[in-house]
């Protein structure tokens, strides 16, 4: 049972990081649009077209 | 005379050197259009950020201070086919927003702590029956503790706050039964623990912590999405006045940022956004939506004008008033204020459940302790078992019943067009037996439409609508409308208060007043038909058109009445406007119960008359002087056109031409009312089952858990069956 030493703190410390990591996200404002974030993973990630400088 | 834009009300400083402002967008509702706005306003140089919500349909912009013109981002968005306005968040939203992120933190530390308190359990639970070390046992509970003692403080907060705030009103509601059954079960677990015994209840408490929180979170997200739908459309409708920043200045600002004093321009075809009073001018306005009367009212010096007056002929210059100083505001706010007082002593259905339920489910705790201690148990061993009732009964599923019901039902009436403003509308929707509809911009339809169209030969009929382009008139864009005109007639002069005239393949054309166009003849037969519509004339050369044009009636108007009558609901029409307006359309609709030209006094009298009676009326309406009749229902509906205060009152709002969501809106009121009260007779059922084994003393932590969990789920796939509200409304 002296894994019991091990696992108790590991298995707690992977909770908690799991709750940090919720904490972080919602604080990030990853859940104010929930609709648009479905859609932008199947967005192109192109990068938006530069505008050409005008050549003088 | 120079109009400029200013948007600077709507911008605030986000930090250093950066300027922010946020934009209700039109028609977004997919990736490509999100992608297609991002990259659109991001081009734009110095622009730091550009982010559409696409929940909330907005965009959020950035950009260096000083360098753009809030006015560039809206053209550019118009140059990309979006319509926008600027939005200003309103105080209540903001709360909302703050309330579901604490909501959903609560949640996430209680589902957390859930799950590592289970981790923990399940080793304890199939421990007990076999060969753990009393030890190891109480090690496993200590860790419990250590999780879901700290966790129900922070993740208890909802439940504690509002307990306590109903303790302090002498009140009782749902949250307290839940606070004390959390605290009693942390509470006694301790003890447990502390005397080494085989059960503690640290799982069962940090549990029904979560599920209730999940029912509370789905309550707010409901209210925060309707609230937010709401709050763009208000800022579509751009609520702008022209306001004089100089003697021949004048500059388009937000109704925001207009004071008493100020002096607004009021042109033809446009509607009034501000109270106030005609200081010069002359003209005929349109107050159909603050007193339901169709015929125009004449305004020049010192006439009053409310906000969503249309003015018709002439140009008005206003000074603003601040809203109490007009009589008909100040008549229309008391009546509102005495209205809204008396509604809110309705009862949720929540509360009155839970009213019934603490007394009895503390009762039931209090007489097994006794009952144990009388029959020769032990003091510890009786509270033990008094205290695991309480946990058994803890409303885990009464809690969800309605929250999840009002959730599913109201994305229902989301997609029929309907907007919910209170959340216990529902229930109260769902009682109504009696409608009572106002006729002018309910019944009918806001906008003007051309009733003849079809007696006129449509190359005519095109010509008179190209004509009418060139004119301010609303009676004139009506036209344009009914006609589907796009090109004007090059040349067209307007004569103010008069028509249009241009001359085409050199025949004279002209559209506006019969005497106008010479064709008073036409004009006393076309009355003679329709009272209530106003009559233009067009002659081309020597022929002569009368064209009538009035509001017609919604679309489906016929059949929603027809469907409400199947339904055995009474209807009735109460109108500001005069009777033979009134009769037409009663008449149309075959609706047998009618009064015309009553004040908004009257349209409480008949409510409290019929509420004696014991009918529970559902009033629709739009206008001003329906707010206070809206308030005194039952439960209230408007249209989206509605003027503002009327909406602000309504319980529920709907979208579009047709009148279908009222009846739809109905229908899912009582299937969702129907659901709710299934799930609580689901959550007493379950009750029922398992308080018996709590007395009798065989609870342990593991059905308990089990007991909760199952009645949860059952009661939560039930309300999803709100979701398959029948498509079919009439």
């Amino acid at each position: 049972m002296e894994i019991l030493v091990y696992l108790v703190p590991l298995a707690l410390l992977l909770g908690g990081a799991g709750l940090a990591a919720f904490l972080w996200s919602l604080r990030s404002g990853q859940y104010d649009d929930l609709e648009g974030a479905a859609w932008r993973a199947i967005a192109d990630d192109d990068p938006p077209p530069q505008e050409v400088p005008a050549k003088r | 005379m120079q109009v400029t834009r200013d948007f600077s009300h709507y911008v605030r400083a986000a930090g250093a050197g950066v300027q922010h402002i946020d934009l209700a967008v039109e028609g977004v509702h997919c990736a490509g259009c999100m992608a297609k706005i991002e990259r659109g306003l991001s081009a734009i140089p110095d622009v730091t950020l550009a982010r559409v919500n696409l929940t909330d349909r907005r965009v959020a912009l950035e950009w260096k201070e000083g360098t753009l013109d809030p006015a560039r981002f809206i053209d550019r968005l118009e140059e990309l086919g979006y319509k926008a306005y600027p939005y200003e968040t309103q105080s209540a939203e903001a709360t909302e927003v703050a309330e579901s992120r604490f909501l959903l933190r609560c949640l996430g530390v209680a589902a957390f702590a859930t799950m590592n308190v289970m981790m923990l359990s399940i080793p304890v639970w199939s421990g007990n029956v076999s060969d753990m070390l009393p030890e190891q046992r109480d090690f496993f509970h200590w860790l419990s503790a250590l999780i879901a003692l700290p966790a129900a403080a922070y993740a208890g907060q909802p439940f504690f706050r509002s307990a306590w705030r109903a303790l302090s009103n002498k009140t009782t509601n749902m949250d307290l039964p839940i606070s004390i059954g959390v605290c009693l079960a942390l509470g006694m677990s301790v003890v447990e623990t502390i005397n080494h015994s085989e059960h503690a209840y640290f799982d069962a408490a940090i549990m029904l912590l979560t599920f209730l929180l999940v029912g509370r979170f789905l309550d707010q997200n409901m209210r925060r999405r309707t609230r937010a739908v709401a709050g763009n459309l208000a800022a579509l409708k751009a609520e702008t006045a022209a306001k004089f920043v100089g003697p021949d200045e004048i500059s388009q600002v937000p109704v925001a940022a207009i004071h008493p004093g100020d002096v607004v321009l009021l042109r033809p075809g446009e509607r009034c956004a501000v109270d106030g009073v005609v200081i010069e001018g002359r003209s005929e306005i349109d107050q159909s939506l603050i007193t339901g009367e169709t015929l125009y009212v004449t305004a020049e010096q010192d006439t009053p004008v409310y906000a969503g007056s249309m003015n018709i002929s002439g140009t008005l210059r206003v000074r603003v008033s601040a809203a109490s100083e007009a009589t008909l505001l100040a008549e229309i706010s008391r009546l509102l204020d005495n209205a809204l007082q008396a509604r809110s002593r309705y009862m949720r259905l929540a509360d009155r459940a839970s009213r019934l339920y603490a007394p009895v489910v503390h009762a039931t705790a209090l007489i097994t302790i006794l009952g144990w201690v009388i029959a020769g148990a032990t003091w510890h061993d009786a509270i033990v078992t008094g205290v695991a009732v309480l946990i058994i009964t803890c409303p885990c599923a009464l809690g969800l019943a309605i929250p999840t019901v009002q959730t599913v039902a109201s994305g229902a009436m989301f997609k029929a067009g309907v907007l919910l403003n209170s959340g216990d509308a529902i229930e109260r929707l769902a009682e109504a037996d009696h409608v009572i509809f106002d006729k002018t911009g309910t019944l009918t339809l806001p906008d003007l439409e051309v009733t003849n169209a079809a007696d006129i030969p449509a190359d005519v009929f095109d010509l008179a609508g190209r004509l009418a382009l060139s004119s301010h008139h609303p009676v004139a864009a009506a036209v344009a409308q009914a006609a589907a005109a796009k090109s004007p007639i090059l040349g067209a002069a307007e004569e103010a208060g008069q028509g249009v005239r241009a001359v085409v393949d050199g025949v004279e054309l002209r559209l506006g007043r019969p005497s106008f166009c010479g064709a008073e003849a036409l004009v006393a037969d076309a009355t003679r038909f329709d009272p209530e519509a106003s009559i233009l004339a067009f002659s081309r050369g020597e022929e002569k058109f009368i064209l009538s044009v009035r509001q017609g009636l919604r679309p489906d108007a016929q059949a929603v009445i027809a469907a409400l009558k199947a339904r055995n609901i009474g209807i009735e029409i109460l109108s500001g406007d005069r009777e033979p307006a009134v009769i037409a359309a009663a008449h149309a609709l075959g609706v047998a119960e009618w009064r015309a030209g009553v004040t908004p006094a009257d349209k409480i009298a008949r409510i409290e008359e019929l509420k004696q009676r014991g009918a529970k009326v559902l009033m629709v309406g739009d206008g001003m002087n329906d707010a206070p009749s809206l308030a005194a229902a039952h439960v209230s509906m408007s249209p989206i056109s509605a003027a503002h205060l009327s909406q602000a009152t309504a319980d529920l709002v709907f979208l579009g031409r047709p009148l279908a969501p009222v009846v739809a809106a109905i229908d899912s009121a009582r299937k969702a009312l129907h659901l709710m009260r299934q799930n609580l007779w689901l959550a007493i059922g379950y009750n029922v089952l398992a308080v018996p084994v709590a007395i009798s003393g065989v609870v342990t932590p593991l059905i308990a858990a089990a007991a909760m969990s199952g009645s949860s789920i059952v009661v939560m796939l039930n309300s999803l069956r709100a979701r398959s509200a029948s498509r079919e409304i009439v």
